[in-house]
């Protein structure tokens, strides 16, 4: 057999924690924070990413090459947006008259 | 019966695992590039979302965040039984395997089945983009519009992505039935589990990001 088996447990503990983190994140926006709805919105949802990715995905238990290309293809998204964003963000900063 | 031609290791590879790997490897890479082409449009959401957070967030709250929530909790069992089916498959589970599959298709089906009802809601109640769109008490019709346009283009992408992912998993579902998969080689179930997961994940974000972001407004 090649690859890591994961125990039906570990399996149901990931899907029951997804489960408890998709109804406090609904119950949580309904809760004003100012800005940080979105900041706990994000942080929830990364949570949930990385408890999909690392288990059911099995990126826990695969090479280092693997890891190294999904950390590659976040950190291109994390340009993506910080470069977008910086641009969008600071375009009216050197307009006349301010 | 198990196809002995599927388990052999091709000659570039100088083991089985080695094989997987590749496979594995070669998957990840295509899901980066999958990242990217959702990545535009998550970059165009948030740079209008802050341009227009009142609007978007107006604009959202017409969204139901009930049927979202629970549409949501549909995806995460059809991946819950994907990543039991993988193990079943590892285990050379065979009638287990296909059950599963067979499972994770339901639940992705009541998804579709449940964003086909949201999307006609739209339609019904004219927040579809174009000449008939009207969104109640909005002065920023355009603002409001274009919150939609990316709601019907990122929403429209991933379900296209589910539809692909359920035709992966009914050919999963055939070829496992016929036994062509074992303990040695279950590298296919693998690689389709992996993008019906990013799938989800996608979703993961879409959820709080189109649903959610208005509701305090109204708490």
């Amino acid at each position: 057999m090649i690859g890591h088996v994961e125990s039906k447990k570990n399996y149901t503990l990931i899907f029951l924690a997804l489960i408890v983190l998709t109804a406090v994140t609904s119950v949580v926006s309904y809760v004003d924070m100012g800005p940080f709805n979105t900041v706990v919105a994000l942080v929830i949802a990364v949570i949930k990413m990385l408890l999909v990715a690392l288990f059911f995905m099995h990126v826990r238990y695969s090479s280092r090459l693997t890891k190294l290309v999904v950390v590659g293809g976040l950190a291109w998204l994390a340009l993506l947006l910080f470069l977008s964003m910086s641009d969008f963000v600071s375009r009216n900063w050197l307009s006349p008259g301010h | 019966m198990v196809n002995t031609e599927t388990l052999a290791v091709r000659e570039q590879f100088e083991s089985a695992a080695q094989q997987k790997e590749a496979s594995t490897l070669g998957m990840w890479i295509f899901l980066v590039t999958e990242i990217m082409f959702f990545g535009g449009l998550f970059t165009a959401y948030t740079v209008y979302r802050s341009f227009f957070a009142d609007v978007f967030a107006a604009a959202s709250n017409t969204l139901s965040a009930t049927i979202g929530g629970v549409n949501t909790a549909v995806l995460i069992c059809s991946s819950f039984t994907m990543a039991l089916a993988v193990r079943a498959s590892q285990l050379g589970q065979r009638r287990a395997l296909v059950w599963l599959l067979i499972a994770t298709m339901f639940f992705g089906s009541i998804f579709l089945g449940v964003k086909a009802y949201e999307w006609n809601e739209k339609f019904e109640e004219h927040h579809v983009p174009g000449p008939s769109f009207h969104l109640e008490g909005e002065r920023n019709q355009g603002q409001a519009q274009l919150f939609f346009s990316l709601y019907f283009a990122m929403t429209g992408l991933h379900a296209a992505h589910m539809v692909v992912g359920l035709a992966l998993l009914a050919v999963m579902a055939y070829r496992a039935q016929v036994g062509r998969f074992g303990p040695d080689y279950y590298t296919p179930i693998d690689v389709t589990g992996l993008y019906w997961h990013f799938v989800d994940i996608i979703w993961i974000f879409l959820f709080p990001l189109l649903y959610l972001i208005g509701r305090h407004h109204t708490a």
